[in-house]
């Protein structure tokens, strides 16, 4: 199962993520990003993929 | 019309090398697409993004790197396309099916127009140095140098980029006036109640604001020295940065045939009024189904998507076509303070559910009839895009509301700092 990878330095909570995918990433008040699933929940493989791809920052990443 | 199936499709353009090209580009290959890929941009630098020119690159305790979408390299290895850079297009062959760009004639059997909107500029003021819009890589840099040497700044445009341009000035303890002809700022954007209380942040943050008086003029010899307004007064500046919108860059497509109106006319497909010629990005005007309007929008989670949605509909017409819709997003960022914005304003029509106008955190929701519309957030990164979701839903107004106290009631969610 693949694990989410968030590059703190790079990630400024611009939130694209959560709207692609609400049940894995959450952006807190301060703006940091909650993963809720560190690793890819069954049934949202591509969610989690288009958020990945999607990030403008390129915060994200999948790992084995 | 003749359906052109999809094994006929064996040559796409990209034309415009931002990120809604390049991102066609990218989709076009993830899909499967063997065919020939051409990217065609009008500027020599490898694609890069541009949302950072106006914040990160400005700010003086960050290295002035452009953030590369691709390399030459990469677009040429990785995705094997043909990349023609500091090519602008000049005109499109709707018979020949061909794009000339730079002294060549690019066949193509599907094509996306990506080339994005270009800075309005200040009529008559050519002839003086320190005067920039901001738009590309090369505006970015003369900003940014114009800064770092203590620029006293004036922004022309009290909207989002500007505005951004002047938090870096401020951050670096420079003077900053910021100049609208409106009397209030951003009300096409926000509406004017909301745009008056963002428009609060520059003065608690020690930028002059003035509102409602238009430049009558510019003075200088060589460089800038003053900005005239309609009232008299004289701002001394010597940098001016000119944020006063964006228009579509069409021109090069006058004469094609190509349906044109404030950009490329599309329908809900991103396909233009030709076959076989979609668009993305800021040039586009396409019907969103989500609002059931034609609408063009300048923001980049739009132009990522719509370069995705485009390619991939423009390899596959017959098979895999799906319509592009949307509820626009963008954020922005003025004195460390975060804006987020998610689908339309309803001008007047709104309501502040969280944090107040006057203060540095406020959530404002709008609505059409009993419709949640859009919403706003004035450092409120917890809360935008749940309402993004509930719009995309059609959530009623009274049901944003209800949620709007489940989700003030819930316990501060906390990354790891």
């Amino acid at each position: 199962m693949m694990k989410i990878v968030v590059d703190r330095a790079r990630c400024t909570g611009i939130g694209i993520c959560e709207a692609i995918a609400p049940t894995v990433f959450e952006v807190d008040d301060d703006g940091g990003l909650v993963l809720l699933s560190q690793l890819v929940p069954h049934g949202v493989a591509a969610e989690v993929a288009e958020a990945v791809e999607g990030c403008p920052t390129l915060a994200l990443r999948l790992e084995p | 019309m003749i359906a052109v199936s999809a094994e006929e499709i064996r040559c796409l353009v990209a034309v415009g090398a931002s990120l809604a090209g390049v991102r066609a580009v990218e989709a076009a290959r993830k899909a499967g697409f063997e065919g020939r890929v051409t990217l065609i941009g009008a500027e020599p630098h490898p694609p890069y993004d541009r949302p950072p020119l106006s914040k990160e690159f400005l700010r003086p305790d960050h290295a002035p790197e452009p953030v590369v979408l691709h390399g030459r390299a990469e677009l040429v290895e990785d995705f094997e396309a043909e990349v023609l850079l500091g090519a602008p297009a000049t005109g499109l062959d709707l018979d020949a099916r061909t794009v000339r760009a730079g002294d060549a004639d690019v066949p193509y059997d599907a094509l996306v127009i990506a080339t994005g909107a270009a800075a309005r500029e200040l009529p008559g003021t050519g002839h003086l140095s320190g005067v920039h819009v901001l738009r590309d890589l090369d505006d970015a840099k003369a900003i940014r140098l114009a800064l770092d040497d203590g620029a006293r700044t004036v922004v022309i445009g009290a909207g989002f980029i500007g505005s951004e341009v002047a938090s870096a000035a401020r951050r670096r303890g420079l003077d900053a006036t910021v100049v609208e002809a409106r009397p209030t700022p951003l009300v096409r954007a926000i509406g004017p109640d909301l745009g008056s209380a963002l428009a609060g942040l520059h003065e608690r943050n020690g930028a002059t604001l003035i509102c409602g008086r238009p430049v009558t003029g510019l003075e200088g010899t060589g460089a800038v020295e003053r900005v005239h307004l309609a009232d008299g007064t004289m701002v001394e500046a010597d940098l001016v940065v000119v944020g006063v919108g964006a228009v579509p860059c069409t021109d090069w497509l006058a004469g094609s045939g190509l349906e044109l109106d404030d950009g490329v006319v599309c329908d809900e497909f991103l396909q233009t009024s030709a076959p076989g010629v979609y668009a993305a990005g800021d040039v586009a005007r396409w019907n969103n189904p989500q609002f059931d309007r034609m609408m063009r929008v300048e923001h980049w989670s739009n132009a990522a998507e719509q370069g995705v949605r485009a390619a991939r509909n423009a390899i596959s017409p017959t098979t895999a076509a799906e319509p592009y819709t949307t509820v626009p997003y963008f954020w922005s960022d003025w004195y460390g303070s975060r804006i987020q914005f998610v689908g339309l304003a309803a001008r007047d029509q709104h309501e502040v559910v969280s944090g107040d106008l006057a203060g540095d955190h406020f959530v404002a929701l709008y609505r059409e009839c009993d419709k949640l519309t859009g919403a706003l957030t004035l450092n409120g990164r917890r809360h935008i895009m749940k309402y993004r979701r509930l719009i995309a839903q059609g959530a009623t107004f009274e049901e944003a509301l209800a949620f709007s106290r489940t989700v003030a009631a819930r316990p501060r969610s906390r990354g790891p700092q």
